[in-house]
């Protein structure tokens, strides 16, 4: 049995199945078809979604949400992950289980609403103030859609941090063929609750790189939420100790657990020189050339990355064995190139093939380009 | 836990107040904590939700569950908690600062009448920046950003909500005895309620102004601003409306699938891509989904890329398929092995992989659109010849289609009658479209 659909309906599909059951959203081209999947959706399963009047208030709905107790998502693009920013810092800060969807459109700025581009790849690591880390996953095709859905699901519980959905246009919008059998449900984990009847501490932690077990508002403990800095009570704090305790916790919680969050597939080749480092919609043109190349007798070695951060160091690493030049295909100009470069070690040629125009990257390119004949 | 036991809603041990002599906002904190032990209400089941700002230091004495967020956003996170979970009591305390700053969610807050009171410590200046000017300081208002005087007029936040549809707006000032009843009044209603106090900020309003008790009651009646319950209305409360305007989607099955199984057998053993180029509001990206959708039943697989620019009734809309007999990974069409362009809108935008295209390619072309320069073999299609249908040009492009099916033995037509039956209420016409396209004599 097979279904002809886009990766927003995926998305969809897949944050119900990981058991969303709250979505506020602001239309935005090509994110608005989540936001109305969701809409007819969600109540279908006793779920919630809303518009908001703006993306300011489409995040503040959903933190307060998830504050009291729901699986929340919203969807927008890049314009609205600016204006998402401050919430993003404020969900880091307090701690706030949710997923954020960007359907990467070009920038800058208004740019091209219905033009395909990866554009936000680093802006979406660095969007907040602070520098502190959130979790990003990217999805390669509509079957990745319905899976990183869920798997976002699953990291947003396990870390109570923002898990950002990497997607595009294209990626979200074009229909495609699928195998209904092919749909690879990840399981989600539970939101892990503190104790009724025990002591609880709204940020108390067991260890310097853990969560702190959640409480919802109007549940069985007094729950004390804050975006500022703050001690294990939720009350502010300029403790020098406290503070430093909080911040280093903030980035451990994520940093210090790679190995529960790297996702990446390495299809590598022995002998071969060249390595394709790839992410996104990009990819498919990827597999392609790397196909192609092979069946003309070339060792090249691809790497897809579906956690494009935290940047998963060691799967990359060794990816680099034996490899003399890394190609970084991009729809921008260079971003994720530059974390490639800082891990490549000396003598290792690192080159981008990167358009801004609105098209894709082809699968042609990559193989004059990346010189992979 | 017995309600009845609650003694004060505030933990003592933190007391007294972090705010300035003379303040207002430990007057109001006092009134509020009155007005709670009036009401009893269970603290687990009480969110007091704080903005930025001087007023945001007044969830931390409340022993209730506290939500202190970003400025000009404490009514958003406030409408998140109440639509999640109606049965709580959700108490925003903001600034005049939050007001100004927030002022887009005050009054969309309002306008959906979420149950959420919002109670606006309004001293007319920002206390924790300095004394800048926000948007309520009076006229010609000494603050440390309108050192000659403020030359806006002030906002008025009650008329603000109450034109928006909140169902509860009174006035008053920290002074007031009635204040705790306002309160209860206040929380009590169940939907959006706002309590505008306005109060003395002893750091900065009163010594730049040498404003006073009596200033404030003055201000007050030169701006005709009046005070008491403003508006007060019987309006169903938004997170009930919601759940009422969804109670019949319970229960149905969630992203119902529209599964496509393969019956019909086609030939084709390589990719081939299909560029339909066309204008926006002829159905061109429908009539590709369909054509998909008979592409699947025949057992292909199928991609579909659509573009279009953001106007939907206007300017291009081109449609690229891809049809091949195994998984299709990359999407784009750099030569199209076949290209319908059928409006003149679409030209423009495939014009370079119309270049691209050689003589083992295939255009069909609208006969309107003759001369062109391709090296493609050329199809034309003159709708004129096609009676009425040369005025439905919706259907062009199944027309087409149907034309190229007919021609190149891509999939059965039989896929495709099936496909466009799918949808009854065009059922009949996609068919007779069909019908045209396949009977079209070449030339």
């Amino acid at each position: 049995m097979r279904e002809l659909i886009n990766g927003a309906q995926a998305i969809v599909r897949g944050a119900i199945h990981a058991g969303c059951n709250f979505f506020a959203g602001y239309p935005i081209t090509p994110a608005t078809d989540i936001l109305l999947n969701m809409i007819r959706e969600l109540p279908k399963v006793g779920g919630i979604a809303i518009q908001a009047e703006d993306e300011i208030a489409s995040m503040g709905f959903c933190i307060g949400a998830a504050m009291t107790g729901k699986c929340v998502m919203t969807a927008t693009s890049g314009p609205g992950i600016s204006l998402y920013s401050e919430n993003i810092g404020l969900a880091i800060m307090g701690e706030v289980p949710m997923v954020i969807v960007d359907v990467q459109r070009m920038g800058p700025a208004t740019g091209g609403a219905t033009t395909v581009a990866q554009g936000d790849i680093q802006f979406l690591r660095w969007g907040t103030s602070g520098g502190y880390p959130v979790i990003v996953l990217s999805p390669t095709n509509i079957l990745e859609c319905y899976s990183l859905t869920c798997k976002a699901f699953d990291l947003a519980e396990r870390f109570r941090v923002p898990v950002f959905l990497a997607t595009d246009k294209e990626t979200a919008l074009t229909l495609a063929t699928v195998d209904v059998e092919d749909f690879t449900s990840i399981p989600v984990r539970e939101r892990v609750h503190s104790p009724i009847g025990s002591e609880f501490l709204p940020y108390r932690v067991t260890a310097p790189d853990e969560v702190p077990l959640f409480s919802v508002i109007g549940g069985a403990h007094i729950m004390r939420f804050t975006t500022s800095t703050h001690d294990e009570h939720g009350q502010l704090t300029k403790s020098p100790e406290k503070v430093r305790k909080l911040n280093e916790r903030l980035a451990a919680k994520v940093e210090a657990h790679l190995d529960e969050i790297s996702m990446v597939k390495a299809d590598l080749q022995p002998a071969a020189e060249r390595l394709v480092i790839s992410y996104g919609v990009t990819t498919r043109a990827v597999e392609e050339a790397v196909c192609t190349a092979r069946q003309r007798g070339s060792l090249v070695s691809s790497l897809t990355i579906y956690s494009l951060w935290p940047v998963p160091e060691k799967e990359i690493k060794a990816a680099f064995a034996g490899i003399h030049k890394v190609i970084v295909p991009e729809l921008n100009l260079g971003q994720y190139r530059l974390e490639v470069e800082r891990l490549a070690p000396d003598g290792v040629e690192v080159v981008g093939i990167n358009r801004v125009d609105g098209e894709l990257i082809s699968p042609e390119e990559i193989l004059e380009q990346g010189g992979l004949l | 836990m017995n309600a009845q036991s609650v003694k004060t809603y505030l933990d003592e041990t933190l007391l007294p107040y972090f705010f300035c002599p003379g303040c207002g906002h430990g007057m109001i904190t006092d009134h509020l904590n009155a007005a709670l032990l009036k009401l009893q209400l269970d603290p687990h089941k009480v969110v007091i939700v704080t903005d930025i700002g001087c007023s945001g230091l007044a969830d931390k004495y409340f022993t209730t569950n506290a939500f202190h967020g970003l400025h000009g956003r404490s009514v958003t996170y406030a409408t998140g908690i109440k639509l999640a979970n109606p049965e709580l009591k959700v108490i925003v305390l903001m600034g005049d600062g939050g007001c100004g700053i927030g002022g887009h969610h005050l009054i969309n807050a309002a306008r959906r009448n979420i149950g959420v009171t919002v109670v606006v410590f309004n001293n007319f200046n920002y206390g924790m920046t300095g004394g800048q000017h926000s948007v309520t300081t009076p006229p010609k208002g000494l603050t440390s950003s309108t050192p000659l005087g403020q030359l806006e007029h002030p906002m008025d936040i009650c008329q603000t909500v109450a034109v928006n549809g909140a169902s509860f707006v009174a006035r008053t000032t920290s002074f007031d005895k009635g204040l705790p009843d306002l309160l209860i009044a206040a929380i009590q209603n169940e939907g959006f309620s706002l309590l505008d106090i306005w109060e003395l900020c002893t750091a900065y309003y009163v010594p730049n102004n040498r404003f006073s008790k009596s200033l404030l009651q003055n201000t007050l009646t030169e701006l005709h601003f009046p005070t008491g319950i403003i508006r007060q209305s019987a309006r169903l409360e938004y997170s009930q409306a919601y759940r009422q305007s969804v109670a019949e989607e319970a229960g149905k099955v969630p992203m119902l699938a529209h599964p496509i199984q393969p019956k019909y057998k086609a030939e084709l053993d390589q990719r081939l891509g299909i560029v339909i180029a066309g204008a926006a509001g002829k159905k061109i990206n429908s009539a590709a989904t369909l054509f998909c959708r008979g592409t699947v039943l025949s057992g292909l697989w199928a991609t579909q890329r659509n573009d279009y620019p953001v106007t939907v009734k206007s300017g291009h809309s081109v449609s690229e398929v891809i049809l091949a007999p195994q998984e299709i990974g990359y999407t784009g069409i750099s030569k199209p092995d076949v290209m319908l362009l059928l409006f003149k809108e679409g030209l423009s935008i495939v014009q370079s992989q119309m270049t691209a295209m050689t003589e083992n390619d295939s255009l069909v072309i609208n006969r309107d659109l003759l001369p062109i320069q391709t090296r493609a073999k050329i199809t034309p299609i003159d709708f004129k010849q096609t009676g009425h249908w040369a005025n439905k040009k919706e259907y062009w492009a199944i027309i087409a289609l149907a034309r190229v099916l007919h021609e190149m033995h891509i999939y059965p037509m039989e896929a495709f009658k099936e496909a466009v039956s799918a949808r009854s209420e065009f059922a009949e016409d996609n068919l007779a479209a069909i019908e045209v396209g396949e009977k079209l004599e070449q030339n």
